[in-house]
């Protein structure tokens, strides 16, 4: 291979694994458009996963750092100022061109771009919305673009990534505000959150005027680490809570603190806890779309965790079992929503089976629904839980026990 | 047994074309035979009877995804509940746990799957001489005519080919044909494209997170052998516990000798408002932006944590009137201005209908933080208690004491009694010049946010005009 071959490939190698950190890589939620009238690339409101890893993530986008340079000393960031890592920095042009090189072969949906803070917020802004312009002016690029938002950066910058991207995100980085004043000193929290504030200002003037300038029509998303600090899961989801209902967000990411090469003495490498990572994705879920408070899913406390051997809506009925049994055949929407082992779309299956006659435990087989699980929260037409419910053991029997271990890694 | 063979094998027309004389007739389903094999005793089809009626269009699209599957008894399923639909099941499709629903909707379930893993792993490769790329695929299901159009709308502007066992689809930029089955080394070999995704592929993977079930789960097997990527799978998984453990045992680094300089930072908006201050001490309008920088960096309240920021007043110096408000709202809290929500633009118009202009007044809230519970998407706006009333008191005190208006004019309940020192119904004192406990003039009224909430709109329109009347002898009694 040619030198500067070599030394794309090289630069690509360092500013891939200086992203990879990040966990977003949704393409969904775009406006549709095509290329029929020229340009190249389309978004039909679905995201693609052009391939998975074997970390089980997606590979939706082309996710790099524009350069990993960063003024920053954040203690679980790669890129920190005072780390070892190997520096690089790509071209405007480089990166539009790796971005649709790929996109030809069908390899991604699109960019995410995010950069070290390099000079200023305005200069590093500037450099990102650059390749955006880019790829939508020069190349008619239809295809998905995310860009990380700088805080405090110019409105105009900010105006002109939002006419481009897709998706804006910020990271909020950690829960709270001693933390990330400890652990990242130049970040400042109350900057970060006018930031996330300012955009959802202009995402909702560009929804509901019509002749507002389109602005990141697949909204904004922010990423938290977790386990890098001492907060507990009910200051995690309780912050989460306030960033969804405040700035309006698509989506938190919770990111299992994993040790990094070359990691900082602020923090001792250990393994990431990717269960407890696990636990708050489910627990966002039920927060946002199954009508669960906060107090319901980690009740206050002082040291209040999620449970690890069991799902938060299992952990939830079992701390709640005069809710239970359920019948499937006459419950609420909602009710049947707190049954664990049925989600949504079970759940409306099952509300548009019903009418036509009732329904008898070889159905819910059939649905190919988690039997065990239910069986102790559910009446059915010809079946009770009995005592079940009572039993002392009854968490002993539906929590897994492998999942608590961490689980042994198989090779192909 | 009838005989029938649909003229196509995936294509909807020719499978109704096949059915409806059937239906039509009176067929049961038991009745047909859809194998297309000859030596099925085959009879003669009896006279068509009505026509037949009209299936719901849901049916139809069901149909049209689940002959795209490879089984053969497709025909005979679709057909087995299109008799069932027009003989009084109409609404069979809702029936989710009906066996023969349950087993279309899997099959369609795998067609869309099988699109969906199309769009995302056919990997084209370009032509080494023409401009032209080209694509190896293997679908699980007879997908290639129904999915090309997507590959259209996507790579419209390009010259394209995919090849698959069962047909080939040719794009050249205007028109799509569809050709007969290609073969895998009918496309061009690797090159530098795919060397540099390989390696982006390798340098995105954490090798903390092995969790190789979930990527076969999205990803699999029968797929890897066209991609060029899953070659380095091995390799990662194979090496990823040794790199983990070797960032683990190396522990923390010492920081970097050649640590990246802090170039060109520009400090941020508070620290300014400092040295503005700094810079001018003693000039009220200089030690009214410090008290804003105050209360801007002030976290010592829980409500500092959850809001945005703190909302600090606006208006001139000396102004006739400076209205008190009881805390921020959502757009207030977004924003940071004051009086700029639902409650602030009846206000305004409020404010207008009484003959007072906005900007000749100071209009500032007793408590400067929104406070909340977040549900959902939004945020329930939560009524101040004494505490947080306590904790702001002394800013509001203050700000007033620079401002220093000829009359202050409380809204609501908090506002009072962050004046008064003690809840006082506003109901009762509304209307009358009060004197705090400084000596200070007070005139209290409601909140633009009480008119809002009244349910019926006559009592709405009375106490709308009551409060212009109220805006109206406050600015009396200072013009």
């Amino acid at each position: 291979m040619p030198d500067a071959a070599l030394d794309l490939r090289r630069k690509l190698e360092i500013l891939a694994d200086a992203a990879k950190y990040d966990a977003s890589c949704a393409s969904s939620s775009a406006p549709k458009r095509d290329s029929l009238k020229g340009g190249i690339g389309s978004s039909e409101g679905m995201g693609i996963c052009h391939a998975y890893t074997p970390d089980g993530r997606c590979v939706s986008l082309l996710k790099i750092l524009l350069t990993n340079a960063c003024i920053f000393d954040c203690a679980y960031c790669i890129n920190r100022a005072s780390s070892n890592v190997p520096r690089a920095r790509f071209t405007v042009k480089e990166v539009v061109d790796l971005t649709l090189g790929f996109y030809r072969r069908n390899m991604i949906e699109g960019l995410f771009l995010s950069s070290g803070i390099i000079r200023s917020p305005d200069y590093t802004m500037e450099q990102l919305v650059r390749v955006a312009r880019s790829l939508r002016e020069e190349h008619g690029f239809r295809g998905y673009i995310h860009l990380k938002t700088i805080p405090d950066a110019a409105p105009e910058l900010l105006a002109e990534a939002g006419r481009h991207a897709d998706r804006l995100s910020i990271n909020i980085e950690l829960p709270q505000e001693n933390s990330l004043k400890a652990l990242a000193p130049e970040k400042d929290f109350a900057g970060i959150r006018r930031s996330m504030a300012r955009m959802r200002v202009r995402i909702e003037e560009a929804k509901e005027e019509a002749r507002a300038p389109r602005f990141a029509p697949a909204g904004q998303s922010t990423q938290m680490v977790v386990g890098a600090d001492g907060a507990d899961d009910r200051a995690i989801l309780g912050t989460a809570s306030t960033l969804y209902g405040s700035y309006g967000l698509r989506r938190v990411y919770y990111s299992a603190y994993s040790p990094i090469p070359d990691a900082s003495r602020a923090l001792p490498p250990a393994p990431p806890p990717l269960l407890r990572e696990h636990r708050l994705y489910q627990s966002d879920w039920l927060l946002r779309f199954y009508g669960f408070s906060l107090d319901e899913i980690v009740p206050a406390g002082p040291d209040a965790m999620l449970a690890l051997d069991a799902d938060p809506k299992l952990a939830w009925a079992l701390r709640n079992r005069h809710f239970f049994p359920v019948d499937v055949n006459k419950a609420s929407r909602e009710a049947l929503l707190r049954v664990p082992g049925l989600g949504v779309r079970s759940v409306d299956r099952i509300i548009a089976s019903r009418r036509h006659g009732a329904i008898r435990w070889d159905a819910l087989a059939r649905l190919r629904l988690p039997l065990r699980k239910l069986r102790p929260f559910l009446v059915t037409a010809d079946s009770t839980p009995g005592s079940l419910l009572d039993q002392a053991g009854l968490r002993g029997l539906l929590v897994s026990k492998t999942q608590a271990a961490p689980r042994q890694m198989a090779l192909l | 047994m009838i005989a029938a063979s649909p003229a196509h094998p995936t294509r909807l027309d020719a499978w109704r074309d096949a059915a409806r004389p059937l239906l039509s007739a009176g067929v049961p389903p038991d009745a047909v035979s859809w194998d297309g094999s000859l030596f099925a005793d085959t009879d003669e089809l009896p006279p068509t009877g009505a026509t037949p009626p009209r299936v719901p269009p849901d049916f139809l699209e069901l149909a049209e995804t689940v002959l795209r599957h490879r089984d053969a008894e497709r025909h005979d399923l679709l057909y087995r509940a299109l008799w069932r639909i027009a003989n009084g099941e109409r609404e069979l499709l809702e029936h989710a746990t009906d066996p023969l629903v349950l087993r279309l909707s899997l099959m369609a379930k795998a067609v869309r799957r099988d699109a969906h893993k199309m769009h995302a792993f056919l990997r084209f490769r370009p032509h080494p001489e023409e401009d032209w790329h080209l694509a190896w695929f293997e679908p699980e299901h007879r997908i290639l005519e129904a999915e090309a159009g997507f590959f259209v709308r996507r790579f419209a502007g390009m010259r394209w080919s995919i090849l698959t066992p069962d047909g080939s689809a040719h794009w050249d930029g205007e028109t799509l044909e569809f050709g007969p089955p290609g073969r895998r080394e009918d496309v061009p070999p690797e090159g530098e494209g795919e060397v540099l995704w390989r390696a982006y592929y390798g340098s995105t993977f954490n090798p903390a997170r092995l969790k190789p079930a979930a990527m076969r789960a999205e990803m699999p097997l029968r797929y890897w052998r066209n991609l060029p990527e899953t070659r380095e799978i091995p390799r990662l998984m194979e090496e990823a516990p040794a790199r983990v453990a070797a960032m683990v045992a190396r522990g923390a680094s010492e920081p970097s000798m050649r640590r990246q300089r802090l170039i060109h930072w520009a400090p941020s908006g508070v620290s300014e408002a400092m040295e503005l201050f700094d810079a001018a001490a003693g000039d009220r309008e200089a030690a009214l932006a410090a008290l804003k920088a105050e209360v801007l960096a002030d976290r010592e309240t829980p409500l500092a944590a959850q809001a945005t920021q703190a909302v600090f007043g606006e208006g001139p110096l000396d102004p006739p009137l400076l209205f008190v408000g009881e805390q921020p709202g959502d757009e207030e809290d977004l924003k940071g201005r004051p009086f700029v929500g639902p409650a602030g633009r009846l206000f305004d118009g409020a404010l207008e209908k009484a003959g007072i202009t906005r900007g000749e007044c100071y209009l500032t809230n007793a408590v400067k933080h929104f406070k909340f519970n977040p549900s959902g998407r939004r945020r329930i706006h939560q009524s101040p208690d004494a505490g947080d009333i306590a904790h702001y008191r002394p800013f509001l005190r203050r700000e007033i004491e620079i401002v220093a208006p000829r009359l202050v004019v409380t809204l609501g309940a908090t506002a009072l009694r962050a004046m008064m020192g003690r809840a006082i119904p506003v109901t009762k004192a509304r209307g009358e010049i009060m004197r705090t406990p400084e000596g200070l003039p007070v005139f209290p009224t409601v909140h633009p946010s009480y008119l809002l909430r009244l349910p019926d709109p006559d009592s709405r329109e009375r106490e709308y005009g009551r409060f212009v009347e109220d805006l109206k002898r406050a600015h009396r009694e200072v013009m």
